[in-house]
C-alpha cells in the first residue's frame, strides 16, 4: 500500500455519520451487508482511520482512539438496530408470502359413522349396566318353545296368531297342535330370551336384552319386518309393579331428558299378569308435549317363571319391552322408517359416531 | 274390532248427558279397552228428506230408462220459479225403484259424499239435475246400490213415516253425522266384544250405573225344569253332540240351545233403529231374521245362527268332519274339510248327520239358510270350544264375527238369554211366535274357584289396599266371594270371564279398577347381581364397531334375507347353499326366502343401493348374525309351557337350532383417498381391506394372521390371487379378506378392485384372553438399525420371511418393517426382493458390533431355510 495513512478526524466522522444514515435507510439484509463492507470493512474510512492512529503523535493518540471507539460503537449500534428491524420485516414478508386459505377443505381420511340404531342400543344397554344389570342377546332363529310356549302362549293361544310370525321351513318336527314343521320361528320379540336367561343365570336376575326381532309386516313409513327391541327382566323376591314404574320412569328420562315420565294402561300379554301398555310423556314432542305409546310391560306371568323352574310363590318379577326404532324416530324427529333400514350412508353420517 | 255407539251403549249403562266420543275413548282406555280410531263422518250436507211429487220415465238411446222427477225438499231447499214461488226441484234419477209418492233421501248441491264426491247441479239427459237421490252405498251406509233409499222400507212405524217432512235433516235421521268409536279388544277380554261387556267396563271406569241385560232376559226364558220332569213334553228339535275327535280332550260343543220361531213374516222390514245400529257397527242389513241374530251377537256377545226350519230334518247332530267332506259356506266358497273341523249337520231321509248345514261357530252353509220365503226359523245359540273354532277359522281362512267371539271365549251361561232376546225381536217385528220348549243340551263346566290370598295384591302390584276394597272390586266384576277370614277368599269368577284362572289374574282386575296410576313408584336395587355390566366380549364388540367407524367405514344394518340372485352374484352353488341355509315359510321378499350365511351378501345389497343413488367411495360395514343350518340337526321337540324342561330336553331344543354367530364384514369401493384439491388420490384395493382387518386385530390385541391359499383354492367370490383367509394365532380360520372377484363386481355393478372382508366375530372374541395384558419394560439403551434385503422365490410370502427373521433375531428385535418389494429380470424367473428395516435393542446393555453381527448371521442362516439369499 503506497498511500500513507492519514488520520482526519472530521473526515472519518463524516464518513461514519454518512454510513449510519445509509444503514438507517437500508431495506434489506443484502444492503446492510454491503453497507457494512463499505463503511466498516477493510477498506472503509473507519478501518483506515483506526490503522492511522498508530502513526499519530503520542499526545493525539488518546483522543483519536477515543473518537474511533465512539464511532465504531455508534456504527455497531446503528447496524444492529437496523438489522433487527430489517430481519423482522423480511421475515414478516416471507411469512406473508406463505399465507394460505385455511378454509380449504381438508379431509384425507374422512370419519365413518355408527348406525344410529346400533348406537342407541348401546346407550340403552349403558342405562341398565349403570344400575348393575347384565346384558343378554339370544338367538334370532328361535325355537317355538322359547318364543311362545315358555312365555305362556299355548299352541292354540289366540295371541300366537296375532304375532305375524315368520316361520322356519322344515318337515322333521311336529308342534304341540300336531302340525308338521320345524318348531322354529324368527323371534317375534326379545322376550324370547326371558326363559333362556332365567334358566342360564337363575334368580335373582336383573337383565336387559337388546336385539333384532322379526314380524311379517311390510316395510312402510312406520313398520319394518326386521326391527329392534329392548327387553328388561327383573326377577327377585319382593318386586312389584312399583319397581317396574320406577325403572320405566328412569329410562324415560335417560332417553328423552328431564321431564319425561311414563304411565300405564291395562292391557294383555300372555307372558305378564298384570299387564299394561306404557305411554311416554315426551316433553320435546313436535307440536307440543304429549303422551305417546312406547311399549308393553307387566309382572312376569307365573307360568313363565314355572317354565324356568322358578317358584312364583317365592319370586316375582317385572318385564317390559320398548321399540328401539320407535325411540329413535321420536328422539330425532325422523318421519320415515325407510331411512332406518335402507342403509343410505347420508342418513347415518348425520349421526357421525352417535351422541 | 268392535264399534261402540253411545246411543246403543245407553241401553245398558247410564251414560252422562253430552258424553263425547273423545271422552268415551278416554274412559274406556283407562280400564284397558284401547281406542283404535274414532271414525268421523265423511259426509257433509245438505242431505234432506224429499217427497217425489212427479216422476216421468224417459227411455234413452243407450237403452237406459231415467226418471225425470220433481222432488219437494221443503221450503228452505226448494227451487224458485220465474214468479218467485218456491217449487220442487227437478232431479234426474237412474234408479229403477224411483216413483212418485215416495219419500227419499236427497243430496243437494253443496253436499259432499264419501270419496270426496261433491254434489252440484249438472246437465244430464237433457235436463238440469238440481241434486241427487241417494242409494245406501253413495251415503256410505251400506253396500246396497240396487236402487235409491226409499224411506218407507227403512223400518219406520206408520206414524214415524207419516211424520217425515220434506226438508227434514236426513243426516241426523240416519245418524250419518255421528262419529263412532272403534276399540281394540285384547284376547283375554272376549266378553268386551259386546255392548253388554263394554257397558260393564264403562261402569268400572266411571261408576255409571250398569244393568246386565241378561238378568232381565233370563226372567223370561222358558223354564225347562218342567219339561225335564214331564216325559210327554216335546222339545223343539232333537239335538246330539257326537264328537269323536275332541281337541286336547275338550268336546267341541258343550252347549247347544235351539229355539223355534213359527209363523214369521219374511217380508217384515228390519226396524230403522236396528238397521241404523247394524250399519254403524259395520254390518250389512240383510233381512230381519239375519239382522236380529247379528244384533243379538253385537249386543250380548253370543254368535247365533238362523236356519230355515222347513229345510231341516232332525236330529241336528254336531260332529267332526270326515276326511274329504266338502262344504260351501254362505259366502259361496267351497272348503275341503279336516277331521278337526266341527260341523252342524241334519239328518235328511233318516240319514243321521248326513247333511252339513254349517261350519260350527265359523260360518253357516249355503243349504238351510233363511231366505225371503222362510216362515219357520230355528235359532241356534251354542257354546263351542275356543281352540276348535280358532283352528277351523285359521284353516279355512274365514275369520268371521262369530269365530272372533268364540275363539276369545263366549259366556257359556248366555245362550238361553240370547235366544230369548232374538225371539222377542222376531216376535215383535216379524209377527213370529216363539216356542216355549227350546232344546238345551248343556254340558258346560262350572267355573273353577280360585283360592286367593288378598296379600297377593300388594306382593305383585305394590298397592296397599284394604280387604273391603279388594272384595268390592272383585264382586263388581261379577265374582262370587266366599271366606275372607285371614285375608283369604274363595273366588268364583263370573261365567263371562274364562280368562280369570289364577290369583295374578285377580290382582290385575283389582289393580286396573283401582287404577294403575295409584301404584307407587320405586327403583329396585340390583345389588344382588355381582356380575353386572358388560361382558368383555360385549365391550370388545363395541370397540370393533367404533374402530371401523373411526377408520372411515359407515355402519349399516341390512335385512338378513337372501336368494338366488345373491347366490349367483357371489358365484355360490345355489342348491348346495340352500341345503345349509335357513328357509322361511312365509317370506315377504319372494325369492329372497333364505337367511344369509354371510354378511357380505346382504351388505352388497346395501352397497348397491348407495351406488345406484349416485354415491361414490361407498365403504360400509356391518356387525350382525348369520345363520348356519345343519341339515342333519335333530328335530326340535314340542314341549309344554309352564314346566321347566329336563336338561336333556333343553339340550334338544338348542341342538336343533342353527348356529348363529355374529360376523363383522365390510365392503370398500371407489377411492381409498380422494383429497380433492390436494390432488392425493388412490383407488381402493386389497390392501385397504387388509388394513381394516389389521386395525381390528390391533384394537383387540388379537394377533390375527393371513393365510393365503393357492389361486385354485380361493373361494369363488374372491379374486383368486388377491384373497387370504384370516386366522387366529393357532391357525383357526375365522374369515376372509381381499378383493372381490371381477365377476362379482360385474354382477353387482361395483367398481373394479372392490375390496371386502368378513370375520366370525363370535369366534374371534371368544379366543381372546380376559386377563390383563403383561407389559414389557422399555429399554433405554441405544438401538441398532439395519436394512436387510433378500432375494427369495415368489411363492414365499412376506409374512413367512418376516416370521423367520423375527424368530432368528429373538428378544433383541424391537421392530421389523418391510420397506421395499421388487421384482425384475436381474433377479431371475419367479424371484422377488423383499427389503426389511430392522431395529435391534437389548433390554440390559448396549449391543456391540459382535452382537449385531451374530444376530445378522443367525437371520441369514434362518432365512436360507426358505431359500432366501441376502442381497449384497
Amino acid at each position: 500500500m503506497a498511500e500513507t495513512l492519514r488520520f482526519d478526524a472530521d473526515e472519518v466522522t463524516a464518513q461514519v455519520t454518512e454510513g449510519i444514515e445509509k444503514i438507517q435507510q437500508a431495506s434489506s439484509t443484502e444492503e446492510l451487508k454491503s453497507l457494512r463492507a463499505q463503511y466498516a470493512g477493510a477498506d472503509s474510512a473507519m478501518t483506515l482511520a483506526s490503522k492511522a492512529i498508530g502513526s499519530l503523535p503520542a499526545d493525539q493518540k488518546k483522543d483519536a482512539g477515543k473518537l474511533m471507539g465512539k464511532l465504531r460503537a455508534d456504527f455497531g449500534r446503528a447496524f444492529a438496530a437496523r438489522e433487527t428491524e430489517v430481519k423482522a420485516a423480511e421475515e414478516k414478508a416471507a411469512l406473508a408470502a406463505e399465507t394460505v386459505d385455511m378454509t380449504l377443505p381438508v379431509d384425507r381420511r374422512p370419519l365413518g359413522a355408527r348406525h344410529p340404531l346400533a348406537k342407541l342400543m348401546e346407550d340403552v344397554q349403558d342405562f341398565f349396566t349403570s344400575m348393575g344389570w347384565i346384558i343378554a342377546d339370544g338367538p334370532e332363529v328361535e325355537t317355538e318353545w322359547y318364543n311362545f310356549d315358555a312365555l305362556n302362549f299355548g299352541p292354540d293361544h289366540p295371541a300366537r296368531q296375532m304375532q305375524d310370525t315368520f316361520y322356519v321351513k322344515g318337515d322333521k318336527a311336529r308342534d304341540a297342535a300336531g302340525f308338521v314343521g320345524s318348531n322354529m320361528v324368527m323371534r317375534t320379540q326379545t322376550s324370547s330370551d326371558q326363559v333362556r336367561s332365567l334358566i342360564k343365570h337363575g334368580v335373582p336376575l336383573y337383565l336387559a336384552c337388546t336385539g333384532r326381532v322379526f314380524r311379517t309386516d311390510e316395510l312402510d313409513a312406520t313398520h319394518s319386518p326386521v326391527f329392534h327391541q329392548c327387553e328388561a327382566l327383573a326377577v327377585d323376591k319382593n318386586l312389584t309393579m312399583a319397581d317396574l314404574k320406577g325403572v320405566l320412569d328412569k329410562l324415560a328420562v335417560a332417553m328423552f331428558g328431564e321431564g319425561a315420565k311414563t304411565r300405564l294402561r291395562p292391557s294383555y300379554f300372555p307372558f305378564t299378569e298384570p299387564s299394561a301398555e306404557m305411554d311416554l310423556w315426551f316433553p320435546d314432542k313436535k307440536g307440543g308435549p304429549g303422551w305417546i305409546e312406547w311399549g308393553g310391560c307387566g309382572m312376569v306371568n307365573p307360568n313363565v317363571l314355572k317354565s324356568a323352574g322358578i317358584d312364583p310363590k317365592v319370586y316375582s318379577g317385572f318385564a317390559f319391552g320398548v321399540g328401539i326404532e320407535r325411540t329413535l324416530l321420536l328422539r330425532h324427529d325422523i318421519n320415515d322408517m325407510h331411512d332406518l333400514v335402507e342403509g343410505d350412508v347420508r342418513f347415518s353420517e348425520q349421526f357421525v359416531m352417535g351422541e | 274390532m268392535p264399534m261402540v255407539d253411545i246411543d246403543w251403549l245407553k241401553e245398558h249403562v247410564e251414560v252422562p248427558e253430552g258424553l263425547t266420543y273423545d271422552q268415551l275413548a278416554k274412559d274406556l282406555v283407562r280400564v284397558g279397552l284401547e281406542e283404535e280410531e274414532i271414525h268421523r263422518s265423511t259426509v257433509t250436507g245438505p242431505i234432506v228428506v224429499g217427497y217425489v211429487v212427479d216422476c216421468v220415465k224417459e227411455p234413452q238411446k243407450n237403452g237406459k230408462t231415467i226418471s225425470w222427477t220433481h222432488v219437494d225438499v221443503g221450503e228452505q231447499y226448494n227451487a224458485t220459479d220465474e214468479n218467485g214461488n218456491k217449487v220442487p226441484r227437478g232431479i234426474v234419477c237412474g234408479a229403477p225403484n224411483m216413483a212418485a209418492g215416495e219419500k227419499v233421501v236427497v243430496t243437494l248441491p253443496g253436499a259432499v259424499l264419501p270419496g270426496d264426491f261433491r254434489i252440484e247441479p249438472r246437465k244430464t239427459y237433457g235436463h238440469i239435475s238440481d241434486g241427487m237421490c241417494a242409494s245406501e252405498r253413495e251415503l256410505g251406509l251400506g253396500d246396497s246400490h240396487d236402487g235409491i233409499i226409499l224411506l218407507r222400507d227403512y223400518g219406520f212405524t206408520p206414524e214415524q213415516y207419516e211424520a217425515l217432512k220434506p226438508g227434514d235433516d236426513a243426516m241426523s235421521l240416519l245418524h250419518m253425522d255421528q262419529p263412532i268409536l272403534e276399540i281394540n279388544i285384547t284376547p283375554d277380554r272376549g266378553y268386551a266384544f259386546s255392548y253388554r261387556g263394554v257397558a260393564r267396563e264403562f261402569h268400572h271406569s266411571t261408576g255409571a250405573a250398569y244393568t246386565d241385560p241378561v238378568v232381565e232376559l233370563n226372567k223370561h226364558v222358558p223354564d225347562l225344569s218342567a219339561d225335564a220332569a214331564d216325559p210327554a213334553a216335546k222339545s223343539d228339535v232333537e239335538v246330539a253332540v257326537e264328537d269323536n275327535n275332541p281337541i286336547h280332550g275338550v268336546t267341541g260343543c258343550d252347549r247347544y240351545y235351539a229355539r223355534i220361531i213359527r209363523g214369521f213374516d219374511p217380508s217384515s222390514p228390519t226396524p230403522n233403529w236396528m238397521r241404523r245400529r247394524l250399519t254403524r257397527a259395520g254390518m250389512r242389513s240383510i233381512s230381519l231374521a239375519v239382522d236380529v241374530t247379528n244384533y243379538v251377537m253385537l249386543d250380548l256377545g253370543q254368535p247365533m245362527h238362523a236356519y230355515d226350519l222347513d229345510k231341516l230334518e232332525g236330529p241336528i247332530v254336531v260332529r267332526r268332519a270326515n276326511e274329504g267332506e266338502k262344504l260351501t259356506t254362505l259366502d259361496g266358497k267351497e272348503h275341503v274339510l279336516s277331521p278337526e273341523d266341527l260341523l252342524i249337520t241334519d239328518s235328511p231321509n233318516g240319514q243321521r248327520a248326513s247333511r252339513i248345514i254349517g261350519l260350527a261357530g265359523v260360518m253357516g252353509g249355503l243349504y238351510g239358510e233363511v231366505t225371503a220365503e222362510t216362515k219357520n226359523i230355528l235359532l241356534e245359540a251354542a257354546h263351542f270350544d275356543q281352540v276348535s273354532i280358532a283352528r277351523s277359522a285359521r284353516r279355512h281362512k274365514t275369520p268371521s264375527e262369530a269365530s272372533r267371539r268364540f275363539e276369545r271365549g263366549v259366556d257359556p251361561q248366555l245362550q238361553p238369554a240370547a235366544a230369548q232376546m232374538a225371539a222377542e225381536l222376531l216376535t215383535r217385528y216379524g209377527n213370529g211366535e216363539a216356542s216355549e220348549h227350546p232344546t238345551d243340551l248343556n254340558n258346560a263346566p262350572r267355573a273353577k274357584s280360585i283360592h286367593f290370598k288378598a296379600s297377593e295384591v300388594k306382593r305383585l302390584s305394590g298397592l296397599d289396599l284394604g280387604l273391603n276394597t279388594i272384595s268390592d272390586v272383585l264382586s263388581d266384576i261379577g265374582c262370587k266371594l266366599g271366606g275372607g277370614g285371614n285375608g283369604e277368599f274363595l273366588v268364583t269368577p263370573p261365567s263371562w270371564r274364562p280368562d280369570l284362572g289364577e290369583p295374578c289374574d285377580l290382582v290385575e282386575e283389582v289393580a286396573r279398577l283401582v287404577g294403575y296410576d295409584q301404584i307407587p313408584v320405586r327403583v329396585p336395587a340390583a345389588a344382588a347381581m355381582a356380575d353386572g355390566g358388560l361382558t368383555p366380549a360385549q365391550a370388545r364388540r363395541r370397540w370393533v364397531a367404533n374402530t371401523l367407524a373411526e377408520y372411515g367405514l359407515v355402519e349399516t344394518l341390512s335385512y338378513p334375507f337372501v336368494g338366488d340372485e345373491d347366490y349367483k352374484a357371489f358365484g355360490y352353488d345355489p342348491e348346495a347353499t340352500k341345503q345349509v341355509s335357513v328357509e322361511l315359510v312365509n317370506s315377504l321378499y319372494g325369492d329372497r326366502k333364505f337367511l344369509r350365511r354371510s354378511l357380505l351378501l346382504t351388505l352388497a345389497q346395501t352397497v348397491q343401493r348407495n351406488l345406484r343413488r349416485g354415491l361414490e367411495d361407498v365403504r360400509l360395514y356391518e356387525i350382525g348374525h348369520v345363520y348356519q343350518l345343519d341339515p342333519n340337526a335333530p328335530a326340535i321337540p314340542a314341549l309344554p309351557g309352564g314346566v321347566r324342561p329336563s336338561d336333556e330336553d333343553l339340550a334338544a331344543l338348542d341342538a336343533g337350532l342353527p348356529v348363529q354367530p355374529d360376523q363383522v364384514a365390510g365392503i370398500l369401493t371407489g377411492n381409498a383417498i380422494d383429497s380433492g384439491w390436494l390432488k392425493e388420490k388412490r383407488p381402493i384395493d386389497w390392501s385397504d381391506a387388509v388394513e381394516v382387518v389389521n386395525r381390528i386385530s390391533d384394537r383387540l390385541g388379537a394377533k390375527l394372521t393371513l393365510d393365503q391359499p393357492k389361486a385354485e383354492d380361493a373361494p369363488a367370490q374372491w379374486h383368486p390371487g388377491r384373497m387370504a383367509f384370516v386366522a387366529l394365532p393357532d391357525g383357526t380360520r375365522i374369515g376372509e379378506v381381499g378383493e372381490l372377484h371381477p365377476h362379482v363386481n360385474e354382477a353387482l355393478g361395483f367398481p373394479a378392485h372392490t375390496a371386502a372382508f368378513e370375520l366370525d366375530l363370535t369366534t374371534l372374541l371368544a379366543s381372546l384372553d380376559d386377563k390383563p395384558f403383561q407389559a414389557k419394560p422399555v429399554s433405554t439403551f441405544p438401538p441398532v438399525k439395519q436394512d436387510l434385503a433378500f432375494t427369495v422365490s415368489d411363492d414365499v410370502t412376506a409374512a413367512q420371511l418376516e416370521a423367520v427373521i423375527a424368530e432368528a433375531a429373538g428378544d433383541v428385535l424391537e421392530s421389523i418393517e418391510l420397506f421395499d418389494v421388487f421384482t425384475g429380470k436381474q433377479l431371475g424367473e419367479h424371484q422377488k426382493s423383499l427389503a426389511f428395516a430392522v431395529t435391534f435393542r437389548a433390554p440390559d446393555r448396549t449391543l456391540t458390533a459382535e452382537d449385531t453381527e451374530s444376530i445378522r448371521q443367525a437371520i441369514v442362516d434362518k432365512a436360507a431355510t426358505l431359500g432366501a439369499q441376502l442381497r449384497a
